[in-house]
């Protein structure tokens, strides 16, 4: 099977997750996005490590979902508090931080 | 603590040495710490010495002037080789390449002037008791006399250039403080002022003559600067600039032409620091300077010129100017200036003439501060009127003072057996015998300042003592004249001894000459002279006679006016004299204004241009951000397109490289 497709399938779903950071409001599907963009860099490096042959690519894929797996709980608590105090998960709600 | 430099050849041909310190001169620092010590009791004991003050600092000053006296007839004992007594104190400065040894050399020149500076200055401040009494800052007044002391003691002690130089600037400090000692007068405060700045202008001079000396002799000690040019290592060149340099700062202190501005205006100070200061003692400075230097000026014949050139020109100015003032003070200040030029005109001859320089020194310094003694006490007596045509038949009220002032008087025209007839007429003969056109230029300067003195010196003793009251002992301007305390009257007489005694003490015989023989150099024997001596004396005397008839026709047989005529009714010259010959305003117009101009121009550029480009820099600064921060707008979303966006850029710019 051609390695291309792979990429492309992957350059489709990061378009799709940075898009839907950009457009979407709620904090939780702006997480699941930026899941959705890490992925697709993930995909492109498998595909590459398989194309070259050898394993480093795989390897830092392995990393990448480690530090995920960091950052969505550092995330999700974030969330979860400022819904606590706000009663609200849309993203434009949290503004305070500004000039 | 002692320390023996061989010195060889130093003066103009007796080849003397400086000898370490034994026995009593160990201790030649106590002239200058007893009045250091006196000042530092007063200035920090504060109000407690309010009451004790003027006996403390009396007690100082006569301390230093009899340990000075034990030291003088130590010295004297001694053979001529070994009268030049050097100790060092401490060394000041160690650092590599210039060693800057604090040493105190009493010999025969600096001794004669311990013995001038503690002696007159004990007198006056016995005065001062007197003159003072009333003043509520008379400790302050104390103080700075034996602060002012100590500094003339260490700039006429000292064997190193750069430590005369401390002494130098710390008898500036003291006449500031004194000449503005009444500073709430603001004339007084300006005058001070004044005196501040002249001086600096000469203070350059001095210091760049130590620099010039430390860059071709590599030290600024007297012997070894006075052994670098006997050894002629000093090129002809720079020699002559340390000695302009040198003139420059000795003219500033002495009140020489052209510097001679701030002198008569210093007189805004008490009457007491006129004498002392701005008469007797630190005003000398400059004749002692290059009395001291006399290796330095006997090698350098441009430089003498200059001096003589100088001094010329002061004499004339002081006397001219003397004449029209009516303030006796400042008739006493011009009166100064003029002397000053003779001493300035001694010295400038050279080896020929050091010696009469230094002599007239201390006669002037025992007559003038006798005169302004006097003028303090017809002051004082006079409700501190200053103005001449405002006195008048003062005799009759102040023997004492009539006596001693008429005295002092005599002996500054040169009446026959008083000091200034011995002490002037010698340096009258002196320049007469220089020789050539030059020669009967300066004696007839000099020859010509000598009838002008006995003109203003008779005007303003005519004034004060004699002709008509111009004053009233009734209504709203009344006038008590009375003699003096006897506080006042016992310097004033013991000074008067000095104006008939001195000058014939220290000529006759050649004792002062002689005496001074191993620090100046043996006076140069004048082969043939220009005038017959006697003829010359005979000439002075009726060139004086001259000046006393003028002055006697003109202010004694007929009235004269209590207040001055107008300009528009004196003559041209009379009016140039009133205003200083118009070199203040001189000074004002093209060195003061565009002083002041200048440095207008340059806050204004300071603030317009240097800090106009800071502020504007950090105005720009701060707008921009202002209008920047304006992006932070807290939607999580917005940094996230940005991000996105230069990441974009990033890669695209990347793959555009990577293309190309």
């Amino acid at each position: 099977m051609n390695p291309s497709n792979y990429l492309v399938l992957a350059a489709i779903l990061f378009s799709i997750g940075a898009v839907g950071v950009l457009v979407r409001r709620n904090a939780i599907v702006v997480f699941m996005c930026v899941e959705l963009m890490l992925n697709a860099a993930n995909l492109t490096l498998v595909t590459f490590s398989r194309i070259q042959g050898t394993l480093d690519g795989q390897v830092i894929a392995f990393f990448v979902m480690v530090v995920a797996a960091a950052e969505v709980v550092v995330g999700l608590a974030i969330i979860l508090t400022i819904f606590r105090t706000r009663r609200s998960a849309s993203v434009d709600d949290v503004n305070l931080l500004k000039y | 603590m002692s320390s023996v430099h061989a010195l060889a050849g130093v003066g103009a041909e007796g080849a003397t040495s400086v000898v370490g310190a034994t026995g009593a001169f160990n201790a030649t620092w106590l002239l200058l710490a007893l009045p250091l010590a006196g000042a530092a009791v007063l200035l920090l004991g504060g109000r407690r010495t309010d009451r004790t003050g003027h006996l403390i600092g009396t007690l100082a000053a006569a301390a230093s002037f009899v340990f000075g006296l034990v030291l003088f007839f130590t010295l004297h004992g001694r053979s001529s080789s070994g009268r030049e007594v050097s100790s060092n104190l401490f060394t000041w400065l160690p650092v590599n390449g210039l060693k800057v040894n604090v040493g105190l050399l009493f010999d025969p020149l600096s001794s004669v002037f311990v013995l001038l500076i503690t002696g007159v200055g004990t007198l006056i401040h016995i005065y001062s008791i007197g003159y003072m009494a009333h003043d509520p800052g008379r400790r302050r007044f104390f103080a700075y006399m034996n602060l002012f002391l100590a500094s003339m003691l260490l700039l006429v002690l000292a064997n190193d250039f750069l430590v005369t130089f401390v002494g130098w600037e710390m008898v500036g400090l003291s006449s500031y403080l004194l000449i503005k000692f009444w500073e709430y007068k603001p004339a007084a405060a300006t005058a001070a002022n004044k005196a501040f700045y002249v001086n600096r202008v000469g203070d350059v001079g001095f210091l760049i003559a130590i620099m010039l000396m430390f860059a071709t002799v590599g030290t600024t000690s007297f012997t070894g600067v006075f052994n670098a040019v006997a050894q002629h290592a000093i090129g002809y060149g720079t020699l002559t600039a340390i000695a302009l340099t040198l003139l420059l700062g000795a003219a500033s202190k002495s009140g020489q032409f052209p510097l001679q501005t701030w002198l008569p205006d210093a007189m805004e100070g008490p009457t007491p620091i006129s004498a002392l200061i701005h008469a007797a003692t630190m005003v000398t400075a400059g004749v002692y300077l290059i009395a001291r230097s006399n290796p330095i000026f006997t090698g350098s014949q441009a430089a003498r010129t200059v001096v003589l050139i100088v001094a010329a020109i002061t004499i004339l100015l002081g006397c001219v100017i003397g004449c029209a003032y009516d303030d006796i003070k400042k008739v006493l200040a011009y009166s100064t200036v003029s002397q000053i030029g003779y001493m300035f005109l001694a010295v400038g001859l050279g080896p020929a003439g050091y010696a009469l320089g230094i002599l007239h020194l201390l006669a002037h310094g025992f007559f003038k501060a006798g005169l302004f003694l006097g003028a303090g006490s017809v002051i004082h007596g006079m409700d501190d009127e200053q103005d001449a045509r405002r006195f008048g038949g003062l005799w009759r009220f102040m023997p004492v003072t009539w006596v001693t002032f008429g005295l002092g008087y005599l002996a500054i025209i040169g009446f026959p057996g008083l000091s200034g007839f011995f002490t002037k007429d010698k340096i009258i003969e002196a320049a007469f015998d220089k020789g050539g056109t030059s020669g009967w230029i300066l004696g007839c300067v000099a020859l010509l300042g000598a009838g002008l003195t006995a003109f203003y010196m008779s005007r303003i003793f005519l004034l004060t003592f004699h002709g008509e009251r111009r004053w009233s002992d009734s209504g709203p301007d009344a006038k008590h004249p009375h003699e003096s305390p006897t506080v006042m009257t016992a310097p004033m007489i013991v000074l008067a001894f000095g104006s008939v005694f001195a000058g014939g003490l220290l000529v006759l015989g050649g004792s002062l000459q002689h005496w001074l023989t191993p620090s100046i150099g043996r006076s140069a024997e004048v082969g043939a002279h220009t005038i017959n001596p006697a003829v010359l004396t005979v000439l002075t005397l009726v060139v004086a006679a001259g000046g006393f008839a003028g002055a006697y026709l003109r202010y004694q047989l007929r009235p004269v006016a209590a207040v001055a005529p107008a300009d528009s009714e004196v003559s041209p010259v009379t009016v140039a004299a009133r205003h200083d010959l118009f070199l203040n305003a001189f000074n004002e117009a093209v060195l003061m204004r565009p002083g002041q101009y200048l440095t207008r121009f340059l806050v204004w550029s300071e603030a317009v241009g240097i800090d106009g480009v800071v502020r504007g820099i950090a105005a720009g600064v701060g707008g921009l951000s202002g209008r920047m921060r304006r992006a932070q707008t807290g939607f999580v979303r917005t940094y996230a397109l940005s991000m996105l966006t230069g990441s974009v850029l990033l890669v695209g710019a990347l793959l555009l490289v990577k293309a190309s």
